[in-house]
């Protein structure tokens, strides 16, 4: 019997099939948490779902890259579904358009907000100069924050635990934040967290509703790209400001 | 469906394609967005297989991070030694970042659509 059983384990261990369907039963479980909480934004699906996977990892010494190779398939969707947002973007156009001058405004006091506090907080409290570099663009998207930490001699892979960390607080979060500024505005609302917390906050916009999902999806890539063309010469700069 | 997402991903080439030729520091899928917009503008929308299509894959975006998320194992210790400045530049950061765009977002866009409806 436990010679099956070691059979099977190693079938499953090796084959894509567990890994996939491990991540979509997780989400759901993540899914029925949530609702069954009344969509409480603690009960993030994302992060349930991630302790839950990282758990299952770590309890079976499964390598990360044994799962990837299941959940690749998930992961690949994340392309189309980027291209996608164009559809709810066009939706919202005439707002966003009416909007245009006030949008670039937050946008570009958001960004350099996100960058230069994690930088000041960071910096204050002691943190190395690498870490520092990871941390200042970890608002945007992972591919571009990973980029733009390599050119500031940041570790992109910190980077990449950073950006998590940083969509998974603000789809917590901003909901008690907004609350607390009596910001009620879904636009507002969604434009702010698409700065702050790129695809994950994103998706908890898209959540809420399709106006809030726009307004952040818009964000996200604006942030993006201004944060990529924008960080690596502001910040030597400001690190010779706190060199002094 | 099916004609839809091939239409999604036909964008998401070309988007990553003019990426790669051009050596532009974003994403090919946010090249592949930007002119999936610009032909929806030419075209006056989206069909409605597009449109039912963009809002499955929509609805489920939080799915999609879950595989690159759960590559938080891999790092773990890395926060170790200097969790305490990391987390509280992530914790303030965030906040401090979503504070001020709605904030000022909200002060400047009031002002505009204040004045709108009196012309």
């Amino acid at each position: 019997m436990s010679g099956d059983f070691t059979e099977i384990w190693v079938y499953l261990s090796t084959s894509p099939l567990l890994g996939l369907t491990l991540t979509l039963l997780a989400y759901q479980a993540a899914c029925w948490i949530h609702k069954r909480l009344g969509g409480h934004p603690l009960a993030n699906p994302v992060l349930i779902s991630v302790a839950l996977l990282a758990a299952i990892l770590l309890l079976t010494d499964t390598p990360y890259a044994t799962y990837f190779d299941g959940a690749q398939f998930v992961h690949f969707l994340l392309g189309p579904a980027t291209v996608a947002l164009a559809i709810p973007l066009y939706a919202q156009w005439p707002r966003l358009k009416a909007m245009a001058g006030p949008l670039l405004a937050s946008l570009i006091a958001g960004s350099l907000t996100a960058a230069l506090s994690a930088y000041a907080i960071g910096a204050m409290l002691g943190a190395s100069r690498e870490s520092l570099m990871s941390l200042a663009p970890k608002s945007v998207t992972t591919p571009i924050a990973m980029g733009v930490a390599e050119r500031l001699g940041g570790l992109p892979s910190l980077t990449a635990v950073l950006v998590i960390i940083t969509g998974i607080l603000g789809a917590v979060g901003a909901r008690y934040l907004y609350q607390w500024l009596r910001i009620e505005d879904h636009a507002v609302r969604g434009f702010a967290i698409g700065i702050a917390s790129h695809g994950i906050g994103t998706a908890r916009a898209f959540q809420v509703s399709e106006q809030a999902g726009a307004f952040a999806a818009l964000a996200m890539g604006l942030n993006g790209l201004l944060t990529a063309v924008s960080l690596p010469w502001i910040l030597p700069w400001i690190e010779t400001l706190f060199a002094h | 469906m099916l004609s839809a997402l091939t239409l999604l991903l036909v964008y998401q080439l070309i988007g990553e394609v003019t990426v790669r030729a051009l050596g532009l520091p974003v994403p090919g899928p946010v090249i592949g967005m930007a002119l999936l917009f610009l032909t929806l503008m030419v075209r006056g929308g989206p069909s409605d297989t597009l449109r039912g299509t963009a809002s499955t894959l929509l609805q489920h975006l939080s799915l999609l991070f879950v595989p690159a998320g759960t590559g938080i194992v891999l790092y773990g210790d890395r926060l170790g030694a200097e969790w305490l400045p990391l987390t509280a530049a992530l914790i303030g950061s965030t906040f401090l970042a979503i504070a001020v765009s709605a904030l000022l977002l909200k002060a400047l866009s009031g002002r505009s659509t204040q004045a709108e409806p009196r012309q």
